[in-house]
């Protein structure tokens, strides 16, 4: 057993045959953790007794044939998803010490679902950031380079999965936090529709933004969880009560004459760069073989997208840390960071006094547009595709003293959040031996549609074979 | 020369709501008296990842009052956060209401004036802070029992011009809120809460005066008395020297007997309100805003009219049977009951303190029928003392023929002295009437 | 457009977040906050007039619950991460 070869589909297979127990899986990547986090700096908090005794029971209900979608299989949650007697930390050393009382709904689901929780990942403190580097703690690396970023905010889920750390890596999405360390990782990465899934008890960061997934190698993989993971839950008034359609069962839906929408304007994009464009259009061409339609659409307000996204989320953000006071728990706030101080100052200074018509309000207004534009299109294609990012991962601390410039990294990646869309980062190739990712876009719920075609993309490349090798 | 000043008095009242649950979360709303921090939950303890889900009962409640007090519900509503910084707030905002209140534009009778009220709408309670030395440092502890607790706050346009009106104002609103069975309504409970605004303007002015000051924190009616009285004449001694009032937030000192500035901990109230986006918002259809109004029983002023009307009761029974709804309502029970005449009823309910609560309507019947007899006096008998009366009495006849009303009290007193204590008033008052036609 | 530089008084909005600043702190968020915000001022090109704001992406309304009561924290799991302790209640230095 080779844990940095293994899918959780074929983990399944295994310990159904007996090939190996839980236990020994999960073994595997406490080890992988000890060889290599030193490195990468991937886990905050590992939680190797718990696990290992878990993995005990699963074994003891695997024998008894009793089944159950994830039993004894490991995955890693990020460090914004709350958990009973597991240090949760946001990425934050202001609440490096906290030790909930409860679990979040996701949580819950993907215990009963026998999944082993391994530990809990690094990520940028409290989702704020496309890279990593924001977190409190050591900046994960990429696996592939450990030079480079790999991506973030679920910088630390999305190594765990790479690097078979665990099969599986949950994430939050409020901007890019999912698709891009997905792309930059080598990983298939799924943004929710908003709603979709449960966000109670995952530590919010803009509410009316964040989306809670995951990542895996496959696509299988990740229908699976999403089987598990989505569904209205009553704790949450912003859950939307839509039944779960088996996703795992509809992957093999026929997509020829599927119309797929190339935004105009994202393909225009200056800053893009010219190896990503290449990687992006060989697979289209790839895609073509499949009997899709590509068409040109517009999005027109694609360059407003930034300028509303870092008014509304910041606003959003400023709020939703107010209750980390140094009261209830946690340490006092002239501990935050450098990047959730400036995200405070400047939402508490877009909804003040004399500002709040013209950043606030406007931007929600913009909003409604973005929406809109995606609302538009949607009545002429079925999805949209894009690259997920237009460079490949960077260097560690190339983009870190200019907040601007990292903010705009996202620039394919936000507008799916503003317009609460769901989205799907899936690899697509490499350049300079690095990872890229493409992003496939639907309408509200149209996750299956997102699954399908990049399930068959899937069957003609299996980039996902391509691990990393870790210096 | 002095001049003559006019207080012009606008009042936030605060109510806590008698739900099973909180506001946004199962906890127990019921919260006086329990140990510290022993209801809560992530949600009103503002624990990372916790979400808010807005009680339905709570809504519709506070719907139900605002309709009571005449107020429109609009189709729309919304929640709102209102951000500032306290430890009593677990999550550094209020989930509150800014610009679409659940009910607004509303007004209640106050003697002959119309007090208009602005909006009623629906947020959540704070936590409870208490300030003590210990271990030799001073603290603040704080208990999170109440937070979450739902509240609505009324809010009345500046429309009150005296402690009186106030007064009267509080008291009406209270037996409605009772009425409704939506809250205690005790202020020495906390479970309803007075914020007057109190400020000056000259007699015969048209115009608002361009400052207000907050009266906070006073837990007895009795307090916010004499708060607005010694504010009244505070004011009125800055202004006759010629000087500006300080809008501030004061709070009363009973000790010291005045008003003192309180410290303000936010900067300059800037609450940045936005929409509350964990909430989704609220739609009320015309069937559903009806449906709560018939919800909504027989309002005090419509009691008080009714009882006079049907029973031929005087406003001063009327209004002493009408305090509280349980009252009204075992008046008119005995009244079905029995066929002993509706005023005798209202007038032994009022002058002797009876405890409804524990003695049935029928016992009650038997009690006035026994005293009825005690008092029984011979028709006869009760005419002849009628005529002494009226022969030694002219000028008493003359006010009685003129219309004084009091002059009918104190011929009625003349007879039942007569008749040595016996006999019954109301009998007494229907004969002297008959007689003096 | 040339978008026009705006400047934050970075000071009184740490005031009104309830972050203290160090004066290295307030200068050099001072810089890059400005930067962001004349960045974002772009939106002024927008035209929205007549377009409602969007606050819930959904389309949800009217989302409750019922009045009932769900058990919730004991007064030791309230308290398991409380900085400051005393007799049952959160403790905190003197707020005056």
């Amino acid at each position: 057993m080779d844990v940095t070869k293994l899918t959780i589909k074929g983990a399944i297979q295994s310990l159904k045959k007996k090939e190996y127990s839980s236990k020994e899986l999960v073994q595997g990547c406490l080890d992988q953790i000890k060889r290599h986090d030193a490195t990468l700096h991937v886990f905050l908090t590992v939680d190797e007794k718990t696990a290992l005794q878990n993995a005990q029971e699963a074994d003891e209900l695997l024998k008894q044939d009793i089944t159950k979608p994830l039993l004894g299989i490991p995955i890693a949650l990020k460090d914004l998803y709350t958990t009973n007697n597991l240090r949760t930390t946001a990425g934050s050393k202001i609440i490096n010490n906290y030790m909930p009382t409860f679990d979040a709904t996701v949580v819950t689901k993907l215990k009963e679902a026998g999944a082993i929780i391994i530990g809990k990942t690094n990520e940028d403190a409290w989702g704020h950031g496309s890279s990593g580097e924001n977190t409190d703690y050591e900046a994960t690396r990429n696996p592939y380079d450990v030079t480079r970023v790999p991506g973030g905010s679920s910088s630390g889920s999305a190594v765990a999965v790479a690097t078979g750390m665990s099969l599986a890596g949950t994430g939050t999405d409020t901007g890019s936090s999912i698709r891009l360390p997905a792309a930059y990782c080598n990983l298939v990465g799924m943004k929710p529709t908003y709603g979709r899934v449960s966000r109670y008890g995952i530590i919010s960061m803009a509410s009316s933004f964040d989306t809670i997934g995951h990542m895996t190698k496959t696509v299988y993989d990740n229908a699976l969880l999403y089987e598990i993971t989505a569904g209205c839950d009553p704790k949450d008034a912003t859950s939307v009560d839509v039944p779960v359609p088996p996703y795992t069962k509809l992957l093999e839906k026929d997509i020829k004459g599927l119309r797929i929408g190339i935004p105009k304007e994202y393909f225009d994009l200056q800053g893009m760069q010219k190896e990503i464009q290449e990687v992006t259009q060989t697979a289209m061409k790839d895609l073509e073989s499949l009997g899709v339609q590509f068409k040109e659409i517009s999005l027109p307000h694609t360059s407003y997208a930034m300028a509303c996204y870092y008014i509304l989320v910041p606003s959003e953000i400023s709020s939703n840390l107010s209750r980390y006071d140094g009261i209830r728990f946690g340490h006092m706030r002239n501990q935050f960071g450098a990047e959730a101080k400036r995200r405070i100052m400047l939402g508490t200074y877009a909804l003040s006094v004399g500002y709040y018509e013209a950043f606030y309000k406007k931007a929600a207004q913009v909003r409604t547009c973005i929406k809109k534009d995606f609302e538009n299109a949607f009545k002429e294609v079925d999805v949209m595709i894009m690259p997920s990012s237009p460079t490949i991962p960077f260097k560690i601390g190339e983009k870190a003293s200019d907040p601007l410039a990292m903010y705009l990294s996202d620039i394919f990646l936000c507008p799916v959040n503003i317009a609460g869309i769901p989205g799907l980062s899936v690899p697509c190739g490499f350049t300079q031996q690095l990872p890229v990712g493409m992003q496939i876009v639907g309408p509200q719920f149209s996750e299956e549609r997102l699954y399908s075609l990049a399930g068959e993309y899937e069957k003609i490349h299996e980039w996902y074979t391509h691990i990393p090798n870790i210096k | 020369m002095k001049k003559i000043y006019e207080p012009v008095i606008g009042l936030e009242v605060h109510v806590e709501l008698k739900t099973n649950s909180k506001m946004f979360c199962g906890c127990p709303a019921d919260h006086f008296g329990k140990e510290p921090n022993t209801q809560t939950c992530p949600v009103c303890l503002g624990l990372p990842g916790a979400l808010p889900v807005p009680n339905k009962k709570a809504i519709e409640w506070c719907i139900k009052l605002g309709l009571a007090l005449h107020c429109t519900v609009p189709a729309e509503s919304k929640f709102d956060r209102k951000n500032y910084f306290y430890p009593d707030l677990p999550k550094g905002y209020q989930i509150s209401q800014y610009d679409k209140p659940l009910c607004e534009n509303g007004w209640i009778q106050i003697n002959d004036r119309k007090i208009r009220i602005r909006r009623v709408h629906q947020e959540e309670d704070t936590g409870k802070l208490q300030h003590i030395e210990a271990e030799g440092q001073q603290v603040t502890l704080v208990d999170f029992n109440r937070s979450g607790v739902p509240l609505v706050e009324i809010v009345t346009e500046p429309d009150f011009h005296t402690i009186d009106e106030v007064d009267q104002y509080v008291k009406q609103i209270r037996r409605i809120i009772r009425y409704l069975d939506i809250s205690n309504a005790d202020m020495e409970k906390g479970s309803m809460r007075l914020e007057p605004s109190i400020s000056l303007r000259v007699s015969g002015s048209d115009e608002l005066p361009n400052y207000r000051v907050e009266l906070k924190n006073i837990n007895s009616f009795r307090f916010v008395r004499k708060a607005i009285e010694f504010e009244i004449k505070r004011q009125s001694e800055i202004l006759d020297l010629g000087e500006t009032i300080v809008q501030q937030t004061r709070g009363w000192n009973e000790s010291k007997q005045v008003t003192l500035p309180q410290r303000e901990k936010e900067e300059a109230h800037d609450y940045r309100y936005f929409p509350e986006p964990d909430i989704p918002p609220m739609r009320f259809t015309n069937v559903f805003v009806e449906g709560i109004r018939k919800q909504i029983p027989e309002l005090p002023d419509a009691k008080k009219s009714r009882f006079m009307k049907t029973y031929n009761m005087n406003e001063s029974v009327a209004d002493i049977l009408i305090q509280e709804k349980e009252l009204g309502e075992y008046f008119e029970k005995t009244v079905r009951l029995s066929q002993i005449p509706p005023v005798i009823i209202a007038n032994a309910l009022v002058n002797q303190s009876m405890d409804i609560q524990n003695v049935k309507p029928e016992e009650f019947i038997n009690v006035i029928n026994k005293k009825q007899q005690e008092k029984q006096v011979d028709t006869g008998v009760v005419e002849t003392a009628i005529e002494a009366v009226i022969a030694s009495n002219a000028k008493a006849i003359e006010d009685y023929k003129k219309g004084k009303v009091s002059a009918l009290m104190f011929l009625i007193g003349m007879v039942k002295r007569e008749l040595k204590g016996k006999g019954d008033a109301t009998t007494i008052e229907i004969e002297l009437k008959k007689r003096l036609a | 457009m040339q978008s026009k530089k705006i400047t934050i008084d970075v000071s009184h909005t740490a005031k009104l977040a309830n972050l203290p600043l160090t004066i290295a702190e307030e200068n050099l968020f001072s810089n890059q906050l400005s930067s962001v915000l004349t960045y974002v001022q772009q939106l002024a090109e927008v035209e929205t007039k007549d377009i409602e704001p969007t606050a819930q992406v959904t389309g949800l309304v009217n989302v409750f619950r019922e009045d009932i009561i769900t058990p919730g924290l004991s007064q030791e799991e309230a308290l398991k991460n409380a900085p400051g302790e005393y007799k049952g209640f959160f403790k905190v230095k003197s707020i005056f």
